[in-house]
């Protein structure tokens, strides 16, 4: 029997999904388990695996095409059996995939448009209107378009300039003489533009870049989050020497793949400060604070275009080591785009690190639902004062510090809590063996 | 009166008992759409008040008209078909449960706005007025319609224009789930009759010969040119308002008590039994031939076409 | 042709079929004794006796009830409606009885009946007795509605209406009972559904009915003498809706303003408009225009009451600003 691939939901608020790639085509066997298809979500690039083993008789949905969860997508048949024809397919016109044939509007409309545009800019010398497609009554167009009269070469009557009945019928088109200038005008200012006035991008136009889903995510997600959580912000120093010593330690033991980066150290302390902070590993509930029952920690990772928050689960009862494979191994699939959906949903508090980048300091916007995120500068060899302590006067010394900022909601908790959070992370991370226990 | 006019109403109540519990059935299987209201219980009401009406006298009721319908002279069959939205039910699928009907047999329909009808009802004794018919119009309503603007703008006008019109208030205690004493100033509806002059009268709805003979009479009043007459009918419904009704508003104990005490089927059977009229063989008959009669509706229902797409434009207008 | 009232011709219209048929009757508040609040049944219950002149209880839904339910038996009542505000009152009646039954009894019940409402604004009757909702009404398949603009129409209409089988909602406007007009003597019937072009022109077409025509006509003089030669079409019937004279003519001209006296918004303009850009895009030279009422219930003062009515400058206006 022929056995219909849907759309999945890939995660509790997935819509819709972007087909990338076919893995595989028409006609070829496939067996169940197998990754069909790769599908680009808000969040992430899914491998989607058959449920069926048979033969992929006919992709329903193309490459790049835009469709919501729970659409049709492909069908597989057995070897032999003859395809069906599909309710959806007998519905017409691309029945079958709604979104993909407004997508496809969509592109060819902007193509059009773009299209257009260079039309317009390559022929200068035509009384170009000041922007946008040429003002015209349905039944100039029409006209027009029947004796072979270009509408843009026609000054309209109308209100606001449009073109209309009687300017199409009394149109004389221009003799041909003038028809040798474009080449020669088109450095030429357009006619209208003022001086002065014309932006920088009507003289050399600047890439047009259409959003990737994740860009899209991103936007959304982090305008959202600013607006409607208000922020406040808390930067703290760290002493790390302690914690650079046996980091360094450690590594010396563990193999390649195992090495703990100072981020795992951190993420580590953040969970185990949690443990004594509830507060802060929650999200605002509208009448309520809902306190998790689990600390996940997300991890930002740069990936190309974007970013995606990985997520290490039960960190507080995971070792280091587990920590840092697991965060390495995560990290590395969302650079390749490749993560599921569990490794990037579901964290309570996240930690940005741009240590690597040498930057000093930053703050963070908060990952919604989450209450607050810590950003993290880099470890750096700074000038210290060390206090005068009994016999030994003040005196300044060289210290291994670092900076970290945490980003709350205050909605969820105020200055003093995240105030004393920040130093009891200073007993985590100042005291690095107790993170080894 | 005849053992066949006796035998007669009883078959006329067991079918419609039978036919509301197929379609219940129907519904659950989600063979019927819609609401469905079912008569079981009231079977008395409608029967022994239609069982004497003449052939020029009009009956006109409310969305619960199953039961009507049968006692009008529809056929199981049509009305089943109806419930079913079929081309060969009674209004040909277009009206449904609420709304069935057949002019031919002077059965001028369910109407499913509740109280909406009454002034209709006296429009159609106006034209019998009009036209100097002796017919009266036998209109049917629930208690809860009491309360409405139109009834009291139906039955003022009635009197008004002296309307040879029946009016029935079939009392089943509840509109929907609110007691007749939650919304009616006076629990005895007969008592809003009263205060426009209406000749009235408060009958016990489970005993079908009560209502035969109230009905009766009271359509000799109005045939003589008397004006209008009202009936209250005192009834039960043993089912919910409509399927899927949660019935919080009433004990199931209450429930059971009618059931159990007040079957007007029941009582109606006793009678015959204990008067020598029928004996229990003979009723037991009517009754495997009144199941047989819903079966074969069943079956006629469910194997009739759909009405055509066409259909879909047909009736909006005569031309 | 005689020059009459609209008032006489819809008073003579009746009285024709009522004497033609004698199923015919009346009903409503003060038809009888009082000889119409509008004076248009004056002499009727003398004439045609209480039987067939009936004077009713103030309760609309009562008037309109008794009028479906004596249409059913075969009667073919003519229901009145002091003014069309009232018709609220009935609106169940109307809506879900009469433009119902005979579609939901799959055409068992028959429902020959007239209301007559009087509708429109102008005569400081403040908000409840100056509406023109003719556009509610014409929202309903099965209810027929018709609205006339001249002597001539309404008699000829009204006795279209009397005689249809289906319900008809016929509008007669309040303040136009004294415009004057040529009827023809004698029996005439003017189908319903059927728009008419009142007035030919080549510019620009004017889609009107009932008090619209009568100032979409001023207009037209004013702008005749500008040089602009509009082209009236009436439509007389809201439903069924007759667009073909409206399309032929804006097939002509490629620009239409609509007149109406009710509300712009959800109304008869929107309706026509929606029509045309619909059948007729590809001749569209100009956005189409709407003149209609104000947004707003129709005041008591005399000043702000004609404010918020459409004027004939409005028309004038809007037809410059389609040209």
């Amino acid at each position: 029997m022929a056995e219909t691939v849907i759309m999945p939901k890939l995660g509790f608020d997935m819509a819709e999904g972007t087909l990338v790639r076919w893995v595989i085509g028409e006609g070829q066997p496939v067996a169940k388990g197998a990754v069909l298809a790769e599908i680009e979500t808000d969040k992430a690039t899914v491998e989607v695996e058959s449920n069926f083993a048979g033969i992929v008789a006919k992709h329903l949905v193309a490459e790049k095409d835009v469709v919501p969860v729970n659409t049709p997508i492909a069908i597989i048949t057995q070897p032999g059996e003859a395809l069906v024809k599909t309710p959806l397919e007998d519905a017409g016109g691309g029945g079958g995939k709604p979104e993909a044939s407004h997508k496809e509007q969509g592109s060819r409309a902007v193509q059009t448009e773009a299209a257009q545009k260079q039309e317009i800019s390559s022929q200068a010398a035509a009384p170009v209107k000041a922007g946008g497609p040429v003002k015209a009554s349905p039944i100039a167009r029409r006209l027009a378009s029947e004796k072979g009269i270009d509408l843009s070469a026609i000054n309209g009557s109308g209100p606001g300039g449009r073109v209309v009945r009687r300017d199409v019928e009394s149109y004389q088109p221009p003799q041909a003489a003038p028809a040798a200038a474009p080449a020669s005008t088109l450095a030429v200012t357009p006619p209208r533009a003022e001086p002065g006035l014309a932006p920088a991008t009507a003289a050399q136009p600047g890439v047009e870049r259409p959003l990737s889903k994740l860009r899209n995510a991103i936007a959304r997600r982090m305008v959202e989050a600013k607006q409607q959580t208000p922020h406040f912000y808390i930067t703290r120093d760290y002493d790390m020497a302690a914690l650079m010593a046996l980091r360094k330690q450690l590594n010396g033991l563990l193999p390649e793949n195992e090495k703990i980066s100072v981020n795992d150290f951190i993420v580590k302390a953040v969970a185990m400060t949690l443990k004594q902070f509830p507060n802060l590993n929650a999200s605002f509930a509208g009448s309520q604070i809902l306190q998790h029952a689990h600390i996940n920690i997300g991890v930002a990772v740069a990936v190309e275009n974007g970013l995606l928050t990985v997520v290490c689960r039960d960190a507080d009862q995971q070792g280091l080591r587990q920590i840092a494979v697991e965060v390495k191994n995560m990290a590395g699939k969302a650079r390749e785009g490749k993560v599921r959906p569990e490794d990037i949903e579901g964290s309570t508090f996240s930690i940005s690190n741009l240590g690597m980048y040498e930057v000093e300091q930053f703050a963070a916007i908060i990952n919604p639902p989450e209450a607050a995120i810590l950003a993290v500068g880099a470890v750096q060899e700074v000038p210290v004062v060390r206090k005068a302590s009994g016999e030994s006067p003040a005196q300044l010394v060289i210290g291994t510090r670092m900076k970290a900022t945490i980003s709350v909601d205050h909605r969820v908790s105020d200055g003093a809590e995240a105030a004393q959070f920040l130093q009891a992370l200073a007993g985590w991370l100042e005291n690095p063996l107790k993170l080894v226990l | 009166m005849e053992k066949s006019v006796y035998l007669e109403m009883f078959y006329q109540m067991v079918v419609i008992r039978r036919l509301e519990d197929a379609a219940a059935q129907l519904y659950q299987q989600g063979k019927i759409g819609g609401f469905l209201h079912l008569y079981i219980g009231q079977e008395a009401v409608s029967t022994g008040l239609i069982s004497p009406r003449k052939p020029q006298d009009r009956v006109i009721t409310a969305y619960r008209d199953h039961g009507v319908a049968i006692n009008c002279g529809l056929s199981s069959n049509e009305v089943m078909a109806e419930l079913l939205g079929k081309a060969t039910g009674c209004t040909k699928g277009k009206g449904g449960s609420m709304h069935m009907a057949d002019v031919k047999k002077n059965f001028w329909g369910g109407h499913a706005i509740v109280g909406a009808h009454l002034p209709l009802a006296a429009g159609l004794a106006l034209g019998d007025q009009y036209q100097g018919s002796d017919g009266v119009t036998i209109c049917m309503f629930g208690d809860g319609a009491t309360n409405i603007g139109y009834f009291h703008e139906g039955v003022n006008l009635s009197k008004v224009w002296k309307l040879p019109v029946l009016w029935v208030c079939e009392n089943n205690l509840y509109g929907m789930g609110t007691t007749v004493e939650r919304a009616s100033a006076v629990s005895e509806i007969r008592q809003k009759a009263e205060g426009y002059g209406i000749p009235n009268e408060r009958v016990d709805g489970m005993d079908i010969l009560a209502v035969r003979r109230a009905s009766a009479k009271a359509l000799d009043y109005v045939r003589a040119g008397s004006g209008p007459y009202f009936l209250e009918i005192i009834t039960y419904r043993f089912r919910g308002h409509s399927m899927g009704d949660p019935e919080r508003y009433r004990q199931a104990e209450e429930v059971k008590c009618w059931q159990e005490e007040n079957d007007p089927i029941g009582f109606y059977h006793k009678h015959l039994v204990d008067n020598g009229i029928a004996s229990a063989d003979e009723l037991a008959a009517l009754d495997r031939k009144a199941a047989q009669e819903i079966a074969e509706a069943v079956r006629f229902a469910e194997s009739s076409p759909e009405p055509a797409p066409e259909a879909l434009w047909e009736h909006i207008y005569t031309e | 042709m005689p020059r009459i009232t609209m008032r006489e011709a819809i008073s003579q219209a009746l009285w024709e079929e009522m004497e033609r048929d004698p199923k015919v009757f009346i009903l409503g508040e003060e038809v009888g004794v009082w000889g119409g609040t509008y004076a248009v049944t004056k002499g009727f219950y003398d004439h045609f006796g209480e039987k067939r002149v009936k004077d009713t209880p103030i309760a609309e839904a009562a008037i309109i009830g008794a009028a479906i339910g004596a249409a059913m038996t075969g009667q073919r009542p003519v229901a009145e409606l002091m003014t069309i505000n009232f018709a609220f009152s009935a609106m169940d009646h109307i809506v879900n009885e009469a433009a119902k039954l005979h579609y939901m009894f799959a055409g068992q019940f028959v429902l020959p009946m007239v209301i007559r409402a009087v509708g429109g604004g102008g005569r400081q009757l403040g908000a409840t007795h100056s509406q023109t909702p003719d556009a509610v009404f014409a929202h309903f398949p099965g209810l027929k509605v018709v609205s006339p603009g001249t002597p001539e129409d309404a008699k000829g209409l009204l006795k279209a209406a009397i005689r249809s089988d289906d319900p008809v909602l016929f509008i007669e406007h309040a303040t136009m009972y004294q415009v004057r007009g040529e009827v023809p003597d004698g029996d005439f019937v003017i189908p319903i559904g059927k728009s008419k072009v009142q007035r030919p022109g080549k510019d620009v077409t004017i889609v009107t009915y009932s008090k619209g025509l009568e100032i979409s006509l001023k207009a037209a003089e004013v702008l005749a003498k500008e040089g602009i030669e509009v082209e009236i079409v009436d439509l007389r019937s809201l439903r069924p809706l007759d667009m073909e004279p409206v399309i032929e003519s804006f097939k002509k001209t490629n620009r239409a303003v609509i007149v109406e006296e009710g509300w712009k918004s959800y109304g008869v303009g929107s309706e026509v408009a929606a029509r045309i850009y619909e059948q007729a895009f590809d001749y569209v030279d100009a956005p189409v225009k709407r003149v209609a009422q104000k947004e707003v219930p129709l005041p008591y003062n005399r000043t702000l009451e004609q404010l918020a009515l459409p004027q004939i400058a409005d028309v004038i206006q809007a037809v410059k600003e389609v040209l």
